[in-house]
């Protein structure tokens, strides 16, 4: 089987914290295929291209609520609704591995894909009239001259919780089909059968369950245990260096 | 969906085009079958001419909605998966045929022009279907991924024609517009039942998409903190019209009076007077701009869900 390159977002890590966000920007902003434009970066209503943003979701009702940072990018999913529609062939997915891209010089601007995109993942460049997107950082990953380490998207380089995992999700050794499967990766709306590659892992509760013998003592040496009134289980307790 | 005035007009303007050369041609078919030849020769002329300015204006508006206008001949190239590259190709291929049809029929063959006539309609039929297959193959646009969607843009490009023909007729070969305008009401009534049938169908639409499956959280109450920017991005002027709730409801009732009930009343008091044909057609345009206005203003596309609150 072909390979399939992927980002698994781990939404039990990740912080909300932007580092991918400017990382990706950075690094795409400064490549060959050009900049990504923004339009008053320091105004009143920025607004710019990018490839990645992190959205922030709050879910259930107070006090019961949690809050979910949730990073956003093309999906490079398996059957991309958004190139077969693409009239140029501008749109495309690579055989190799995967990675869904768009031909800026074959690009008319038409913004049909982004029309066919259930995720929003793409978004037209204002000033070069192009549709941009995520590209798995597609010059970085394949860069002979970098380190082995490196040569993995910026986002993945920059995130301080380790929350993105990259890897080809069609080798099911690999570190990102582990955590699929292992830790119950999920795909956005798979209501469509577009079969996105990336995953999410989902959020998990870390709870400690007390039993009423982890809080009394088995061997009781000095018979103390229930000669004092004793405060209830959910109560403070004392630690053991302090007795009643 | 925010509408985009290029594709409003592109579609709306050749819809019309298509349903004037189909008039025109239908008759010609007619005269055919009968043995005769019945259409004054400044009346094809100036059908052909109207329909192809039409149908050219269209595609001059399409040229408005491109980024790259310069490479737009890219994009005949993906007609094997694309609509809209087939529309590409079969707008132009259109226009050429029905370029050859009228000069055919302006130097007097009509025996060879009958045969580009079929060839031209099936191109015109086939111009239909992209244009309607364009917005109808996107499946997560669930109020457009209908035949509806198809069948109306074929209905009301092909009344609104038929409404052109009528006032030409009246104009320049007045035998012919009471029966222009009886096929004018009566293509009119069925592209108006079919429009009513999509609104009706789209009002009882479920979402198939949730916040909960977009970001994949099994909750019934998720709410939208942060979006990721703080001044829009394209994501929202894209997808959001912005207007407020009258101005679409002001569409929707454009539409519902201007598509046919007004311009059936006119055509009613006057079928015979080009002037009130011609304000006749005119009206219904502009209902077909109102009509198309609320067809992009009406979808819903699911990556709304990822952007419901900016801060």
């Amino acid at each position: 089987m072909s390979k399939q390159l992927a980002l698994v977002i781990d939404l039990n890590v990740c912080v909300g914290c932007h580092a991918c966000v400017t990382s990706c920007k950075q690094w795409n902003t400064s490549g060959e295929a050009g900049f990504l434009s923004d339009d008053n970066p320091y105004g009143a209503d920025p607004t710019g291209t990018f490839f990645n943003r992190v959205q922030t979701f709050e879910v259930g009702e107070f006090p019961n609520t949690e809050t979910v940072h949730f990073p956003k990018s093309c999906l490079h999913c398996e059957d991309p609704p958004c190139v077969p529609v693409c009239p140029t062939g501008a749109s495309y997915k690579r055989a190799e591995d995967g990675i869904v891209l768009v031909d800026y010089d074959k690009c008319i601007g038409c913004k049909y894909c982004s029309w066919a995109c259930p995720y929003g993942a793409r978004e037209v460049d204002e000033h070069q009239k192009v549709m941009k997107k995520c590209t798995l950082c597609v010059d970085r990953i394949y860069d002979a001259k970098l380190p082995e380490a490196e040569r993995k998207p910026a986002c993945v380089l920059a995130c301080p919780t380790s929350a993105r995992l990259f890897g080809d999700i069609h080798d099911p050794e690999s570190e990102a089909s582990r955590a699929i499967r292992e830790q119950g990766g999920y795909a956005l709306m798979p209501e469509w059968g577009t079969q996105p590659a990336n995953h999410y892992l989902p959020r998990r509760k870390t709870e400690k369950h007390l039993h009423p013998d982890e809080l009394e003592r088995h061997d009781n040496p000095l018979k103390v245990d229930g000669q004092l009134p004793k405060p209830a289980t959910g109560e403070p307790s004392l630690d053991d260096v302090t007795s009643w | 969906m925010n509408p985009a005035w290029s594709v409003i007009l592109l579609t709306t303007l050749i819809g019309a085009g298509q349903g004037l050369f189909l008039a025109l041609f239908a008759l010609d078919a007619w005269d055919a079958a009968r043995g005769q030849a019945s259409l004054a020769p400044w009346f094809v002329a100036a059908a052909i001419v109207v329909s192809l300015a039409l149908v050219g204006a269209g595609l001059l508006a399409s040229f408005f909605h491109l980024g790259h206008p310069e490479r737009a001949w890219r994009s005949a190239a993906m007609w094997r998966t694309s609509w809209l590259s087939r529309e590409v190709i079969v707008l132009p291929l259109f226009m050429a045929l029905v370029a050859l049809y009228g000069l055919m029929h302006w130097t007097g063959r009509l025996q060879g022009a009958l045969p580009v006539g079929v060839l031209a309609a099936a191109v015109c039929v086939a111009l239909f279907v992209c244009t309607g297959m364009v917005y109808a193959c996107l499946k997560f646009l669930q109020e457009w991924h209908s035949p509806l969607t198809v069948a109306n843009f074929m209905l009301l490009g092909t009344a609104s024609g038929l409404t052109l023909a009528a006032a030409l007729a009246a104009w320049l070969q007045p035998a012919l517009a009471r029966g222009y305008v009886a096929a004018a009401l009566l293509a009119g009534a069925l592209a108006y039942l079919g429009r009513l049938a999509s609104l009706a169908r789209n009002a009882r639409l479920r979402p198939k998409s949730t916040l909960a499956s977009a970001i994949g959280v099994k909750h019934p109450k998720i709410v939208q903190i942060a979006q990721g920017a703080m001044g829009g991005s394209f994501n929202t002027r894209e997808f959001f019209h912005g207007r407020p709730r009258e101005v679409v409801r002001a569409a929707r009732w454009s539409l519902l009076a201007l598509v046919f009930p007004a311009p059936a009343l006119l055509m009613f008091a006057a079928p015979q007077s080009a002037l009130v044909l011609a304000a006749a057609f005119l009206l219904q345009y502009a209902g077909l701009l109102a009509e198309r206005w609320y067809f992009f203003a009406e979808a819903k596309h699911p990556q709304n869900l990822y952007y419901q609150a900016i801060a």
